[in-house]
């Protein structure tokens, strides 16, 4: 099975949890209220970034959310919360993923892996995370912690890609500041030293 | 000349936090207690409130309480086309009616549902030649334009002078607005080519990634504003103003902005930020409001489209001798720019252009918040002209780098309405240095050569934009322990200008950098005033008041170690680490020494008097808050005179395929004139960043509404398609001449408007190229128009027509 977390399985996962979702509407809750009658279980175990940790989650509510809002991990942005722009990419199973667009109930049995994952204990930043300090590669940084994913997920499944390749696995990633160039240079470089 | 830091990378401090997602936008912050607020947005593009039911709502639970108009507007709303925080008299589709705050957003958008609303239907319109038309509806309640210092106006057109404009004539109504320069009939009189043609531009929203979510709480009396701005200190004092707090009592946190691109400079275009502060206020509780998408596009700003006819003349050894240049500038709903103003003094500074008049007309429509965006008028103009340029080395039988080099500014010249002279400009270099370095003699040949149905384009484009403002403060203090602090009251919004212009400072006092803080990211950190960081003014203003600041405190470096060591001022220097007499240079003080003495003498040394005459009200405020606290340089920068330009070029390749209308960038090459280069690869940053932006605006960004009920069709990435990685090429080559402005102390001048308007110019000229020298008049090119222009199909579409398709 294709391991990938599309669109399409969003929507049949929010059908299944028995919740309405339009693009304005998956809005954080931020405590146990608006619970459904007859929901299903809330408390539920997930692996982010190594680590197993219980949380509450709503039957609606998105991987985004629960990072940002019950998990304190903010390194994950929203860019629009509806899917068009990447910056809320994490890595579900080492596949770069839309967190905005991923049910956090349909992860339980994953590994989740946000930026903030990244750095080694000792505090060294990820080759990744190195190489676009020394390309410059951030402009006003809202979605580079996206781009970070998106290029350690790109890295792992192809750890020597050409420049062209780059560009294809980084284009699910915007960037209004326009940085494309200063983001490739910085994969090119990390899978150089990575 | 050797600088230890200009010119020279190093690694602005907010990076590390950028990449690891460490830095905080103002949505990750969060208060013990915070309550959610939602928006209740217009339902129609134009209407009246009635009245709200809001009883049902506010006895919900979980509902705190609810902020409308009237709570913000106790004595009714300002009469202006500006963004209001809420209004009773929505002007466009989604404008914020009012907020409600609860305990999670959930609730409160169920509160919202729960609002019985009542708005007025009125007339709306979408495109302002519809508006000017006798009987066209009109934007504002007051009329369809806003005249300055006079109010809401009705600015009609009869149909027939509408229809001759739309059919491509002069348009004869008088306009709103007019300059002129030389003699425009003698320049056409003398012109060999002529060309004369009306255009298009369309509006598109800034779309910055980040929306401009806020958070506030209150804490002994004193607001505290998590925001998003391009600017910090000169966000302040508006901000608190329209929060209604004293200055004193207010403090913008913002260290970082997820882009601006021209829309959060100034208060006036984020009034919604005092939404939080001041539902806050009336709740006694930490209020976050989250901004959507949506909102984000119908609050977050547009590019004012224009609708214009514009007549050419060139002589016959391709002097650009006369422009005629009429525009009828969307204002949108809200606010409005003066683009049209920009473009016209764009063509003059860029071309050199020796007679010229300018007239314009603005009028309002039901669409997007205008205001400025990334080089606001230039970057549209450049990309209608330089087709036009081609089409006059053609017809003249010139080279296209020639004619461009002919009618390029260089030291010496003036531009403008008022004639202003250039601080300094050497744009001929520019354009010489990158037809080098992209080989324009080489591959000037392949120009709409042929491989099957592909055919190749080329284009040279040039961008502009005065970049450089004066008149602001410094303040840098030399701690106890040795340190440079220098406050920095620059934005943070990606251009990394906040830490490259306090590098001056570092420069000045021969420090290591790693030995200096930028202190910056909030008000209460006590910063000095800055011109809001538009206009492509930071690296110039900026690096003035860090210079200005470590010389007034290099100064009483040396005034007190010549009063504890003896001998003059002159006597002494500096290495980085102590003031040093120059005969003997062990005979000196450490710079932590030299702080602490400052901070025993006090007086001017530590800021607690003789400050300097027009310190601004902020600056003042902040030297007060941190008088004693070190030795201290304190500065206000003087004005400057002249015009300090930005200047880029542009060269790229395309292929061009007759069968689908799409075409790839096969090599584009930027160039900036901006003087000393401070930051490089900043720089580079910008270059680069201006094409993807060019990119858009030559063919890909237009926003589009329904035009039976008014409602916006482009509200997401998608819809209004911003170009991505597979839009842009693999990689964009950059240079930049480098040579120094004299009117600024390290030589530098900004760049971050140019270095779009030249990659639409050459882009669109590269299109025209590709199409046998075809002029579409417009921007955008779509694919569909250039299919459409292939296949030979006229456009349906109204000509001229603005936040709809054109076919
Ligand atoms: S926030 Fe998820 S794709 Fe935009
Ligand atoms: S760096 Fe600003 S959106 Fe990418």
């Amino acid at each position: 099975m294709n391991p990938k977390l599309t669109r399409r399985r969003f929507i049949k996962g929010v059908i299944a949890s028995g919740a309405a979702a339009t693009s304005t509407t998956i809005w954080y809750t931020a405590n146990g209220q608006s619970r459904p009658a007859g929901a299903v279980e809330r408390m539920i175990r997930i692996n982010i970034n190594g680590q197993m940790r219980n949380v509450d989650v709503a039957p609606q509510e998105t991987l985004a959310s629960t990072l940002r809002y019950k998990l304190g991990l903010t390194g994950t942005k929203l860019g629009c919360n509806r899917g068009e722009c990447g910056a809320c990419t994490v890595l579900v199973n080492d596949i770069p993923s839309y967190a905005c667009s991923v049910l956090t109930h349909s992860v339980k049995n994953m590994r989740v892996e946000s930026v903030e994952g990244l750095e080694s204990a000792n505090g060294d930043l990820h080759p990744v995370q190195q190489a676009f300090v020394d390309e410059l590669s951030p402009q006003c940084g809202y979605c580079t912690p996206g781009q970070v994913m998106s290029a350690v997920g790109l890295l792992r499944s192809n750890p020597n890609p050409t420049r062209e390749e780059a560009r294809q696995g980084m284009a699910g990633n915007i960037c209004r500041c326009g940085s494309y160039d200063s983001y490739l240079n910085g994969v090119m470089r990390a899978a150089q030293i990575g | 000349m050797a600088y230890m830091h200009i010119g020279k990378d190093f690694v602005p401090p907010d990076v590390p936090g950028k990449v690891t997602g460490r830095i905080k936008y103002a949505e990750d912050y969060a208060r013990d207690g915070m309550v959610y607020a939602r928006l209740l947005t217009s339902p129609v593009p134009h209407g009246r409130v009635v009245n709200i039911d809001a009883s049902e709502a506010l006895a919900m639970e979980g509902v705190f309480g609810i902020l409308t108009a009237d709570d913000v507007y106790p004595d009714g709303e300002p009469q202006s086309p500006g963004l209001k925080v809420l209004t009773n008299e929505p002007t466009l589709m989604g404008e914020p009616i009012l907020a409600v705050a609860a305990v999670d957003e959930k609730t409160a958008e169920n509160a919202i549902a729960a609002i019985e609303l009542t708005i007025e239907r009125l007339p709306f319109v979408l495109d302002p030649l519809d508006s000017l038309e006798e009987g066209g509806a009109n934007a504002y309640n007051g009329g369809n334009t806003f005249i300055f210092r006079q109010g809401f106006a009705e600015e009609k057109w009869t149909s027939d002078q509408v229809e001759s404009f739309r059919s491509g004539n002069e348009p004869t109504a008088e306009a709103q607005q007019s300059w002129e320069y030389g003699d425009l009939e003698a320049g056409f009189a003398a012109s060999d080519f002529v060309h004369e043609t009306t255009f298009s531009t369309a509006g598109y929203p800034h779309m910055s990634m980040e929306p401009r979510s806020a958070m506030a709480y209150w804490e002994n009396g004193k607001c505290f504003l998590h925001g998003t701005s391009q600017s910090l200190s000169a966000i302040a004092e508006p901000m608190a103003a329209i929060v209604g707090v004293p200055l004193e009592d207010f403090v913008f946190i913002n260290e970082a902005t997820g882009g601006g691109f021209g829309q959060r400079a100034r208060a006036g275009s984020i009034p919604s930020m005092a939404i939080p502060a001041k539902l806050s206020l009336k709740i006694n509780r930490p209020v976050m409001m989250r901004v959507s998408r949506e909102e984000e596009f119908t609050i977050g700003g547009a590019r004012q489209g224009l609708q214009g006819w514009i007549k050419v003349g060139f002589k016959s050894d391709g002097t650009m001798a006369a422009m005629d240049m009429y525009c009828v500038s969307d204002n949108g709903g809200k606010g409005g720019g003066g683009d049209a103003n920009s473009a016209a003094a764009g063509v003059s500074a860029l071309y050199q252009t020796e007679a010229m008049r300018f007239r314009n007309t603005s009028i309002g429509t039901n669409t997007g918040h205008r205001g400025a965006q990334r080089g606001p008028g230039e970057n549209q103009i450049m990309a209608v002209v330089a087709p036009i340029l081609d089409k006059a080395a053609e017809e003249l039988g010139l080279d296209r780098l020639a004619i461009r080099k002919l009618n390029a500014a260089q030291n010496g010249d003036v531009s403008g309405p008022r004639s202003t002279p250039f601080t300094s400009a050497y744009m001929p270099e520019a354009l010489q240095q990158g037809a080098d370095q992209f080989d324009w003699e080489g591959k000037k040949g392949r120009s709409r050569q042929t491989n099957g149905s592909k055919v190749r384009g080329l284009g040279i484009g040039q961008g502009y934009h005065n970049a450089g403002r004066s008149g602001m403060d410094g303040i840098v203090r030399l701690m106890p322990n040795g340190r440079l602090q220098v406050h920095n009251g620059i934005g943070n919004l990606g251009t990394y200008s906040y830490a490259s212009t306090s590098r001056a400072a570092a420069e000045v006092l021969k420090m290591d950098w790693e030995n200096c803080d930028v202190v910056t990211g909030r008000t209460d950190r006590h910063l000095p005033i800055t011109s809001p960081q538009d206009g492509s003014n930071s690296i110039f203003t900026n690096t003035r008041t860090c210079f200005g600041a470590a010389q007034d405190l290099l100064a009483k470096m040396k005034e007190i170690a010549a009063m504890d060591l003896g001998g003059e001022t002159a006597d002494y220097d500096v290495d980085g680490t102590r003031v040093h007499q120059i005969a003997d240079n062990t005979v000196g003080m450490t710079y932590a020494e030299v702080a602490q003495r400052g901070i025993e003498l006090g007086g001017k040394f530590s800021g607690e008097s003789d400050l300097p005459e027009e310190l601004n009200t902020l600056t003042t405020l902040s030297v007060s808050r941190l008088a004693g606290s070190a030795l201290m340089g304190i500065y206000h920068d003087p004005r400057h005179s002249d015009n300090p330009p930005g200047f880029t070029v542009t060269y790229t390749e395309i292929e061009l395929d007759k069968e689908t209308g799409k075409f790839e960038i096969l090599d584009m090459v930027t160039i900036a004139e901006c003087g000393t280069v401070v930051h490089p690869q900043g720089l580079a940053n910008q270059l680069r960043g201006g094409a993807v932006w060019g990119i858009g605006l030559s063919v890909l960004e237009r926003h589009l509404y329904d035009p039976q009920n008014g409602l916006p069709a482009s509200s997401g990435y998608w819809q209004s398609k911003i170009p991505t990685y597979l839009d842009t090429p693999a990689e964009i080559g950059t240079g930049w001449v480098d040579l120094p402005d004299p009117e600024n102390p390290v030589g530098a001048r900004g760049i971050g408007e140019p270095a779009m308007g030249a990659v639409s110019a050459a882009l669109n000229a590269a299109i025209s190229d590709a199409l046998g020298g075809h002029l579409f008049d417009t921007s955008p090119v779509t694919t569909d128009m250039i299919i459409n222009h292939i296949a030979g199909v006229s456009e349906e579409a109204k000509p001229l027509a603005q936040n709809n398709f054109r076919g």
